[in-house]
């Protein structure tokens, strides 16, 4: 038996994300995204919304370019069967996550406490370079907490709406829920923008975020230390023969 | 050398090690997604359904629709009224979207004639009047369009059921489905029996208690209020009845042949 000195260089890691998270948010993904362009293949058949106060349009949902530049005209058909298809997969994803976090109490990091949103506000106020100092931090911090419960939420709500819109008749009890079959529709356009609004958001913030901490939604990790240290190993010569 | 410092979810790990779970990671990450992603060029390229009674759509995703079929007539209940309101709020100008299988210029609302084609029977001659005769029945509901719009209309007519039970169509009614087409045979429709029966489908020759202008479909109309705007037929010539689903103009166009709501 000898004694060999070698450096090796430990870092510590923090297991941030579960595998069942990461699985839900990059299957919800290309789904969400799948459901919005679909959802807008529908939409166009009858384009009427827009945002207009006494009179001046400020949005139109949508202009004419928009809809060549994303190759939507004349597409209602495909765009109900894909929707029809890929409601499934969104539901059941969104399902299963809530179902995961519910069962392994993970719920208890994301919903907003008390203080939640008070501390959002000295959050929102660091971030936008106005305050120096974060009140303490957990794994999510109170912004992230009351948008990514919103996000569950508008995820219901999608599916609510768009059951509201989808049987009308078998689901009347949901359309009523919903303020009736118009209103239905309108509020599944509106969180339809959310998820939008929010992936921009979303996107800003992955960037500011840094290359360790994207890479902790793909690996579930993140390196939380970078000192190496140097450690003495005791080992037997023969598990290494080419020491 | 595993040391875990459980508490925080920390763990010690040595360069080496960290490295080969990033790379798992992300060769998974990446496989993934690019199975996912093919997976996507192949539904999105996928060839278009052999075409039958339905017709238009990609194959896997006409399978998609004939299953959520399945799944969604199982919400199904002749119980489910659709909603209905005071004749107050039935809008004055009913919109007209289409005007497809009425575009014979011949065509005489005089000399109408409706045809229900009985399986090994003699087809049934029917009048106006014939209809007229049979108890009215008005309705007040919202209208809903395919397309996503909807309006609140007036129609008045006969019950497809009391016209079942008065010309004692009854054996017919215990197949699948109920197929009408226009005079021309230019617009077909097929419609599955529940909803066809269900107490609210009208034969109608009335909107806003009048009788149906021209293109509305005068002299006689389906309304069927569990169904999209689609499948509401125009100028009926005819009715018939089969266990197969029946010809259907835009189940031929690619959209999904149930169309229920």
């Amino acid at each position: 038996m000898i004694c060999n000195e070698i450096n090796v260089f430990m870092r510590t890691i923090k297991h941030k994300h579960p595998l069942a998270i990461r699985w839900a948010h990059w299957i919800n993904f290309p789904v969400l995204t799948i459901m919005i362009w679909s959802g807008m293949l529908i939409y166009w058949a009858d384009p009427e919304y827009s945002i207009t106060i006494s009179g001046h349009t400020f949005v139109r949902f949508f202009p004419g370019w928009f809809y060549t530049f994303f190759n939507i005209p004349h597409r209602l058909a495909e765009g109900m069967a894909f929707h029809f298809l890929f409601m499934w997969f969104f539901a059941i994803n969104g399902f299963l996550y809530v179902l995961y976090t519910v069962f392994t109490g993970e719920w208890r990091q994301l919903v907003p406490g008390r203080h939640s949103f008070k501390e959002a506000w000295l959050v929102l106020l660091h971030d936008l370079h106005i305050r120096k100092t974060l009140p303490p931090q957990d794994k999510y911090n109170a912004v992230q907490r009351i948008i990514y419960t919103s996000i569950i939420g508008m995820g219901l709500g999608s599916l609510i709406t768009g059951l509201a819109i989808y049987k009308p008749v078998q689901f009347h009890w949901l359309t009523w829920l919903c303020g009736g079959y118009y209103l239905a529709r309108v509020e599944h356009f509106i969180l339809t923008i959310g998820y939008v609004l929010f992936f921009v958001i979303h996107i800003i913030q992955v960037i500011l975020g840094g290359w360790n901490n994207f890479s902790s939604v793909i690996t579930g990790f993140e390196i939380v230390d970078n000192k190496s240290v140097s450690i003495i190993k005791v080992e037997h010569e023969d598990e290494k023969p080419n020491e | 050398m595993k040391n875990l410092m459980n508490k925080n979810n920390m763990e010690e790990l040595s360069d080496k090690k960290i490295n080969r779970r990033r790379f798992v990671s992300f060769a998974t990450f990446l496989g993934l997604s690019g199975i996912a992603y093919g997976g996507w060029r192949w539904l999105y390229n996928s060839p278009a359904e052999i075409s039958g009674i339905t017709a238009g759509a990609k194959k896997p995703l006409r399978r998609a629709l004939n299953q959520t079929e399945l799944i969604v007539r199982k919400t199904y209940s002749n119980d489910h009224l659709v909603k209905t309101y005071p004749v107050s709020k039935a809008a004055k100008k009913v919109r007209v979207n289409s005007t497809i299988g009425m575009n014979d210029k011949n065509f005489k609302a005089g000399d109408w004639l409706l045809t229900v084609h009985k399986t090994n029977e003699a087809p049934l001659q029917v009048t106006l009047e014939d209809i007229m005769a049979l108890p009215k029945t008005e309705i007040v509901y919202d209208f809903k369009c395919v397309e996503g719009w909807d309006q609140i209309q007036h129609w008045g007519g006969v019950k497809f059921s009391d016209f079942i039970k008065h010309y004692q169509l009854e054996d017919q009614a215990k197949l699948q489905y109920v197929g009408f087409a226009t005079p021309d045979k230019k617009y077909y429709v097929g419609v599955d029996m529940p909803a066809a029966m269900h107490p609210q489908t009208l034969l109608a020759y009335e909107v806003n208690a009048k009788p149906l202008p021209l293109e509305h479909g005068l002299p006689l109309r389906l309304i069927i209020p569990v169904k999209y705007g689609i499948k509401n037929l125009k100028r009926i010539g005819s009715i018939s009845f089969s266990d197969q689903r029946p010809p259907d103009y835009w189940a031929d166009r690619g959209y999904d042949y149930y169309s229920g709501l």
